[in-house]
């Protein structure tokens, strides 16, 4: 095997606390040094990271992958490649697969067919058998293959009891539970924000407080348990109030929102195109406001992207008939700097802060963390010996979307078109270079 | 952004039209009118022209009133019946409007339980013209011109003018009830659009559970105690109770609702003797409104089904292109 050098050149180096001029050597997959001004060894690749920031890959919490059972729409593969492309890393697989990954069989096949992949995969375990917020997964038997992540995601754990239940038994295993907050009786079917808009359109809106209510409910089962429990998708500013409030109070919870809850609101559904029918639901511009507020008041730990691709027969419908969720691995990053301010009002640590490092922190990706199918280190310090998982981003730069650049399999991106600020400039997965100058290496 | 015509356009939602664009409609109407009183009420405005109707959703009124307007008007009809269609056999709403157009249709009227399909099927039809014959709770934009038409022909012949040419004058300072299940109701959001842009004043009455939320946006006032609005009303639009859309669950009886929210004759006795009472049919007598309401002189649901052939037949011609200074030649 050729050893395998690259030197990351005349970047800014994204520290915990701060930014610095500063060269990256890669070898064999680990970085090497990080200084001022090294000179390339022989045979070495150079990239140009001059007017770039280099910082941790990207570490997505919330990725639908698809696979197994919906490969039309997705495959572990093409995901990693639109994570590629979005400076990730590392992907978190919900399990709301054909079969749902609800038992070690089927976390062994997800990380079998993630071998190869130009992102880790880390599979989420089922809270539930199927899914179905019956009965408790075998969450021990996941729990010993590494999964550290379980949740319903796609829908809530209804039923407060076994909620309850699976909070004292995760707290066992030390692993973090991960709630998908709808209450489905409030939600009551709704396809949208119920307000102005679904008032107009005559369609049914579920009220923002099926998401907060149990989001109150279980910070109150999190009080009772003390078990971890990672709120996702936070679309609504008085749920992250009250994880922010909880937090303070020392309970351990954390949360995460979507780019499109920071950037959408619910007016997109004005031409009732179900590009924008995504669940949590868009909501109104004042509380997309108010939640981008949050985010840089650090109220915040996470922004994780609910890519969830799905084929055109699933989209080209009705808007009560489509499917819900948007793609969102190759835009998430441009769309967190428009949500910090745009490019000259972002702090790169705080920007990989909230991409990275604590997306790491909270999947337990980190080098110091047990990590499943015996994957490199996410989400660490720029520093020698650290695994070499690398984003450079130029946040200076302003790119449109466009179809022919999606790589996913699907295509229900509601940005294409659109000019987005930042643009990936090389990834580096594990000391290989998946993304040489925004394109992919495949 | 309104139109001031209807000429060559979708009609989708009333919101896309303004004053002009309707009294367009309304004025086209009265020229359709004339022709549906003739001993035969046909003209060959349309002749050539396939109207395809595409029901996902049983109705046979509207659908009738349609295939007559378009049959009136020389057009070749077809009709699409979803129960033993392909619809059933699993075809994309997709696939089923292009199929139609490939048929030949110049003109796709669509019935559908989910809001938004006709303005979807635009996006997917090359030439072929769309009009929104209701979809889920969101318009029937052409129940509220027909409404409008109604009562300005009720509201002319009281002054004892001529409709044609009174524009929207009549609705000057009209004060408008829309009573029952406003939430669920596509007639509700078509008229209050419509009655809003021609001038009217616009009040729902409903109990708290069947008004739509944040509703204060579109320009109306909302109220549960009909008691207190009935005696201020010149136009009183009765909503039937959408029970078969899972209404039932938002007032606790039917007995409660009409004892509420029901023009009973002792309520219809508090109401000026000029005002008009419309309903989009089908009326369930004894629930939403009183057996002889209904039959009253000032109840105008008949008027209602004989005006709306006219103004589907407006529609149609202005839809297809056919131009309101050519209506002596078309009719």
């Amino acid at each position: 095997m050729t050893a395998r050098t690259i030197l990351l050149a005349g970047g800014d180096v994204v520290h915990p606390d701060g930014v610095r001029r500063e060269d990256v050597l890669v070898v064999d997959g680990a970085i090497a040094e990080v200084a001022d001004r090294i000179g390339a060894p022989a045979g070495a690749e150079v990239l140009d990271a001059q007017g770039c920031v280099v910082g941790p890959g990207l570490v997505d919490l919330h990725t639908h992958l698809r696979e197994p059972g919906r490969e039309e729409a997705e495959t572990i593969e093409s995901a990693a490649f639109a994570g590629a492309l979005g400076g990730y890393t590392a992907l978190v697989a919900m399990p709301n697969t054909e079969p749902a990954c609800d038992s070690a069989a089927v976390v062994a096949d997800v990380l079998s067919r993630a071998r190869g992949a130009l992102c880790d995969v880390a599979p989420a375990g089922a809270i539930t058998k199927g899914r179905e917020g019956t009965s408790l997964a075998p969450m021990a038997e996941m729990a010993r293959m590494g999964v550290t992540l379980f949740t319903d995601d796609g829908a809530g754990v209804q039923d407060g009891t076994l909620m309850r239940r699976a909070l004292e038994y995760a707290r066992g295993l030390d692993v973090t539970l991960a709630q998908h907050c709808e209450d489905a009786n409030l939600a009551a079917g709704g396809v949208m924000h119920e307000g102005a808009w679904s008032s107009r359109l005559g369609l049914a809106g579920q009220p923002a407080i099926a998401e907060t209510a149990m989001v109150a409910r279980d910070l109150g089962l999190v009080e009772l348990t003390h078990a971890r429990l990672h709120f996702l998708h936070l679309s609504v500013p008085a749920s992250v109030r009250l994880v922010d409030e909880a937090r303070r109070a020392g309970l351990p919870v954390t949360c995460e929102v979507a780019p499109h809850h920071l950037t959408l609101d619910d007016g997109s559904c004005a031409h009732y195109d179900p590009t924008y029918k995504v669940n949590p639901p868009l909501r109104p511009r004042s509380l997309v406001d108010e939640l981008c507020a949050q985010l840089r008041a650090g109220m915040i730990d996470a922004i994780a992207t609910d890519h969830a691709p799905h084929p055109p027969e699933s989209k080209e419908r009705t808007f009560d008939e489509a499917s819900p969720g948007m793609l969102g691995l190759q835009h998430a990053l441009s769309l967190s700097v428009a949500a910090l301010g745009g490019a000259a009002q972002v702090d790169p640590v705080g920007l990989f802060d909230l991409l990275s490092r604590r997306p790491a922190a909270i999947a337990r990706l980190r080098a110091a963390d047990a990590r499943p199918g015996g994957q490199g280190a996410h989400g660490g310090a720029l520093v020698a010996g650290e695994c070499a998982n690398l984003c450079v981003v130029d946040l200076a730069a302003t790119r449109t979307a466009t179809l022919g650049d999606l790589a996913s399999r699907s295509r229900n991106s509601p940005y294409l078109g659109r000019d987005l600020p930042a643009a990936v400039r090389h990834t580096i997965h594990a000391g290989d270079v998946t993304v040489r100058d925004g394109v992919l290496e495949r | 952004m309104t139109a001031d015509t209807l000429l060559g356009a979708d009609l989708l939602s009333i919101d896309q039209l303004s004053r002009a664009g309707i009294v367009e409609v309304l004025e086209a109407a009265e020229a359709f009118a004339e022709v549906s009183r003739r001993s035969v009420p046909r003209v060959p405005t349309l002749r050539g022209k396939l109207v395809a109707t595409l029901f996902f959703e049983e109705s046979t009124r509207t659908r009738m009133s349609f295939e007559t307007a378009a049959k009136r008007l020389s057009a070749d009809v077809a009709s699409l019946a979803v129960a033993s269609s392909s619809v059933k056999k699993g075809e994309s709403l997709r696939d089923t409007a292009q199929t139609v157009e490939a048929l030949g249709a110049d003109v796709v009227i669509i019935r559908h339980a989910h809001a938004g399909a006709p303005e979807r099927v635009t996006g997917w039809l090359e030439d072929a013209r769309v009009i929104n014959a209701g979809d889920g709770w969101h318009e029937h934009p052409s129940q509220a011109l027909l409404d409008c038409f109604t009562v300005r022909e009720a509201r002319c012949a009281a002054l004892g003018e001529p409709a044609e040419g009174s524009g929207a004058g009549p609705f000057e300072g009209l004060e408008v009830l829309i009573v029952g299940d406003v939430r669920h109701s596509r007639v509700a959001r078509s008229e209050v659009r419509c009655y809003l842009t021609l001038g009217a004043r616009v009040t729902l009455c409903a109990p708290g559970t069947l008004l739509p939320r944040d509703a204060e946006e579109w320009g109306v006032e909302m109220v549960s105690d009909l008691d207190d609005v009935l005696a201020d009303a010149d136009v009183v639009s009765l909503l039937r109770l959408q029970t078969e859309r899972g209404s039932g669950a938002f007032v606790p009886s039917l007995e409660e609702f009409t004892a509420n929210y029901g023009l009973t004759e002792r309520r219809a006795a508090m109401l000026k003797p000029s005002a008009l009472v419309t309903h989009p049919g089908p009326m369930v007598r004894g629930v939403e409104i009183a057996s002889t309401v209904a039959d009253a002189a000032n109840a105008l649901v008949l008027r209602q089904v004989a005006n709306g052939v006219a103004v589907r037949m407006a529609i149609l011609y202005l839809v297809l292109g056919g131009e309101p200074e050519r209506l002596a030649e078309a009719t």
